[in-house]
């Protein structure tokens, strides 16, 4: 039995908190979005959202870097699975997400990766795909954010 | 700066040229996606693409930095709900050089808040050989400049 046949649809992986802090919304923002809402304090006071808050894609990219970290080890102890590890294939894609509230200067996200589904891939004998959905709530217990991603892993 | 109105279904824009180091795909990785295909040029030469390639989480980040300094900077954005979907379709080398087309595919007005528009872009990513690299498709929230005139039918 493989680790494809020991992952459990329904099996979670607590993957921690981060707190979001205005230095790391900045940083962040400066490379890759630098709109003023995630800049500014004062600018974002004027905004939609009512002061600074992170990019949509800091928000991902802090889980992704907890999922490389946390998740695939943690996929694993929560199979019970002690054998080598399968191929895994690259990643093909990701969606649908959604940002359902802004994530606020000073907010701390837990994020969760629970399986989703499995199933062979009919196009490539030999490989199964799993789905994983995401959930990051924060320090009120609201759901800020969930996603669909998948990861492709061979069944021996 | 533009608004809602000044998006027309079928209008194309155009982002980048962005060049992606290897010090950027490094950094990133270290950070956000530290995997050895990322990070490692022993580990990525035995692996499937026998160089670094950048993470697809980069990729998707520095989309959202080409399309702030082409268009975004100038429009009244109020973010995205969401993204309807990504798609990795080759790999980014370091080196590589990357320009964007935005296609407007279909905008409306919110039924709810008539300064709030939502316009859904297909995105697509190409690399210097013309290869395309990632398509992705989200709709973004940009304010009505007229609230008060109903949209054309």
């Amino acid at each position: 039995m493989g680790l494809y046949d020991a992952i459990e649809i329904g099996s979670k992986v607590e993957l921690g908190d981060y707190t979001f802090d205005a230095e790391s919304i900045k940083r962040f923002a400066r490379k890759f979005d630098p709109q003023p809402f995630h800049l500014d304090e004062e600018a974002a006071k004027e905004s939609v959202f009512g002061g600074l808050c992170a990019s949509g894609w800091h928000t991902l990219s802090v889980w992704m870097g907890m999922n490389v970290r946390k998740g695939f080890d943690g996929l694993i102890r929560g199979s019970n699975y002690t054998g080598p590890l399968p191929r895994f294939g690259p990643g093909l894609g990701v969606g649908p997400i959604h940002w359902y509230c802004p994530v606020m200067a000073g907010d701390t996200l837990t994020y969760v990766n629970e399986v989703t589904n499995k199933r062979h891939l009919a196009s490539k004998p030999g490989w199964g795909i799993i789905t994983l959905t995401t959930t990051a709530t924060n320090q009120h217990g609201k759901l800020v954010l969930d996603k669909v991603g998948s990861a492709m892993m061979g069944l021996e | 700066m533009r608004a809602y109105e000044d998006f027309n279904v079928g209008m194309v824009l155009t982002s980048g040229p962005y060049e992606v180091t290897l010090e950027d795909i490094r950094e990133f990785a270290e950070e956000f996606d530290p995997q050895p295909l990322h990070l490692d040029e022993e580990a990525a030469r035995n692996g499937l693409y026998g160089k670094i390639i950048a993470s697809g989480w980069h990729t998707c980040s520095i989309f959202m930095r080409m399309m702030c300094d082409s268009f975004l900077h100038n429009t009244l954005s109020q973010g995205a709900p969401g993204i309807d979907q990504v798609r990795w379709k080759k790999p980014v080398f370091p080196g590589d050089v990357l320009t964007g087309k935005t296609k407007v595919a279909s905008k409306s007005r919110s039924r709810t808040k008539p300064q709030l528009g939502f316009i859904k872009f297909q995105n697509e990513i190409y690399n210097q050989h013309g290869d395309l690299v990632m398509t992705i498709n989200n709709p973004a929230m940009v304010t009505v400049r007229h609230p008060q005139i109903g949209e054309d039918r």
